[in-house]
């Protein structure tokens, strides 16, 4: 397919971008570039307690969405699907809702939305247990329905919350990397699933040919969708635990890296965990520094620099 | 000689229904077996069956002398194939790539596709006929040429036996007679094959052997003259055809004429 750039150049470039935000992210805030003027007494604190884990956490986030992203859309053979779709971040977000409405403090709202995370996958999957061509399906309508109950139980609990703790609930819904928890532990986390992965590549470029085909072909279909529904489920639980709901990106990156590096996923997972990634630490760059001090929530910005990105795009590939 | 695929006592079921009773069958190479049968009788349970990728309700199937269910999915893949009736594509964009997935059991896990890969696959997209497709995008091939496209990712994969259901979908009429010419040829040059057809002319013409299923559990299997008669069709088709001799080749027509 003759596309402007090989998929390898494509990922180097992406991989330097990277590699720019995370430095720009790290040295640019609210007091401007911090750089080169590491005599401030406050240097060390501000560059290692505040934004290192603030900029890991997005890096993480978003690697783990697009990851997430990726598999359930070949999964599901629905290029529609997001991680959200399973009510995975529905079930966190409720968790950590309940733990900001109770007044609790922060690793609790950690614990509750990663309990609230795990107690909507265990729903879905035993709900939309069975076999047959009928099961994906069922798992994509049992997780849009019970995101969709999860949703009004948000709103019920944003109705009833009080002013106080609204403003910080608002804020977890449209995604904060201010509080990430142990990103070090998700960056863990992502490169365990990614090192898991990749070897299974293949697989899932014949499994997308639907699962007669892909088991003739000799992929072990059924080992490798639970495989990939579990990593799903764990890479979303994992992101929305650092990050909040920042779910556009689990849709977007994984279109966009097709788009830029063509479907084979040995290239196009990689490439759309890199987009991921790059496109959140952009969104948190830009959240805290456009009016700073004030902060913005980086999932709004994120959608806001996210959706003209791919319509230009996609406009592009339809002219083709 | 051995069979390919030696078939003991299977049973199928589908939706609670009983489709074959004890079916006894051995496919040898060389032998191009029609697939003949109405709408619902079994033949796409059949042909995933005997491909592995369903387990029959009774009964065993052997490779060789090997249980079919004890071999690795990926050396089962080498040597037996399936076209499915409705072969959708993934994500990939041309031509090429597409084709290329059939070459998927013969790389190893970290491997990319050799340059012997990709002349396997050219030469299978150049006997379908999709000689200079290779860098088209798919969603601008017509039916009958995606249709193509997914026999040449069969052939690409290179099975000694070839299972096909319903092969011939969507092609025009040159193109079937022409396909089934290379099918013929394959088993002339030693593979066994299977499809499933729902004309007997052509199963008359181009295979060795067919089994026929009649809906309710019983079958009818040999050596085509010996299965396709106008009395065995009835039954299984419920539809009266008739043998017509003309310069030497016979065709089934429909008796009485359906107009």
């Amino acid at each position: 397919m003759p596309r402007p750039l090989s998929p390898w150049i494509t990922l180097g470039l992406l991989l330097a971008a990277g590699i720019g935000l995370f430095c720009s992210s790290l040295f640019l805030g609210s007091t401007g570039w911090l750089w080169p003027s590491p005599n401030h007494p406050d240097t060390h604190a501000i560059l290692f307690e505040l934004r290192l884990p603030r900029v890991l956490a997005a890096f993480t986030a978003g690697a783990l969405l697009a990851l997430a992203g990726s598999l359930i859309q070949v999964l599901t053979r629905n290029p529609l699907a997001d991680p959200y779709i399973l009510g995975i971040s529905g079930g966190a977000a409720v968790g950590a809702l309940l733990a900001i409405l109770f007044g609790l403090a922060l690793w609790l709202q950690h614990v509750f939305a990663t309990v609230g995370a795990l107690a909507a996958l265990l729903l879905v999957i035993a709900l939309a247990h069975g076999e047959g061509a009928w099961t994906r399906q069922r798992l994509l309508l049992t997780g849009v329905v019970l995101a969709s109950a999860l949703g009004a139980i948000i709103t019920l609990l944003l109705a009833l919350a009080p002013d106080t703790a609204l403003r910080s609930m608002l804020f977890w819904l449209m995604g904060d990397l201010s509080s990430a928890p142990a990103p070090w532990l998700a960056l863990g986390g992502l490169a365990l699933l990614f090192l898991l992965l990749m070897p299974w590549t293949r697989d899932l470029n014949v499994l997308t040919r639907g699962e007669a085909s892909a088991a003739s072909l000799g992929v072990a279909v059924r080992e490798l969708r639970w495989g990939a529904y579990l990593l799903a489920a764990i890479a979303t639980a994992l992101a929305v635990i650092t990050a909040g709901s920042i779910g556009f990106v689990g849709l977007l990156a994984p279109h966009l890296a097709r788009l830029l590096v063509g479907a084979d996923h040995r290239v196009a997972l990689p490439a759309a965990m890199l987009l991921g990634a790059n496109l959140v630490m952009l969104a948190d760059l830009c959240a805290r520094t456009l009016i700073a001090p004030q902060q913005l929530p980086a999932g709004a910005l994120l959608a806001l620099i996210g959706a003209p990105l791919f319509l230009a795009l996609l406009y592009r590939e339809g002219r083709r | 000689m051995t069979c390919l695929l030696r078939i003991e006592n299977l049973h199928l079921e589908q939706g609670g229904k009983t489709l074959l009773e004890a079916l006894n069958l051995c496919i040898r190479p060389g032998e191009c077996w029609g697939l003949l049968g109405r709408n619902g009788a079994g033949k796409t349970t059949l042909l995933h069956t005997l491909a592995g990728v369903r387990q029959p309700s009774q009964g065993a199937l052997y490779w060789h002398d090997q249980a079919l269910p004890q071999l690795p999915a990926r050396t089962r893949a080498q040597h037996i194939g399936l076209l499915t009736q409705d072969a959708s594509e993934g994500f990939e964009e041309s031509v090429l790539e597409a084709a290329l997935v059939g070459r998927h059991p013969h790389i190893a896990r970290f491997s990319q596709a050799s340059t012997e890969d990709e002349h396997v696959v050219r030469q299978a997209l150049a006997d379908c006929g999709l000689e200079g497709f290779e860098t088209r995008r798919l969603y601008s091939l017509s039916g009958g040429e995606r249709r193509r496209l997914a026999l040449a990712t069969l052939l690409a994969q290179n099975p000694r036996l070839l299972l096909l259901d319903e092969p011939l979908n969507h092609l025009d009429l040159a193109w079937q007679w022409r396909i089934l010419q290379q099918l013929r040829a394959l088993t002339d040059a030693g593979r066994g094959l299977m499809l499933s057809l729902h004309d007997p002319n052509m199963a008359l013409h181009f295979c060795t052997h067919v089994l026929l299923l009649d809906g309710s559990a019983t079958w009818v299997a040999g050596k085509t003259k010996a299965v396709l008669t106008s009395n065995n069709l009835y039954a299984a088709y419920g539809f009266r055809l008739r043998l017509v001799h003309d310069n030497g080749s016979a065709w089934f027509v429909p008796q009485p004429s359906p107009l």
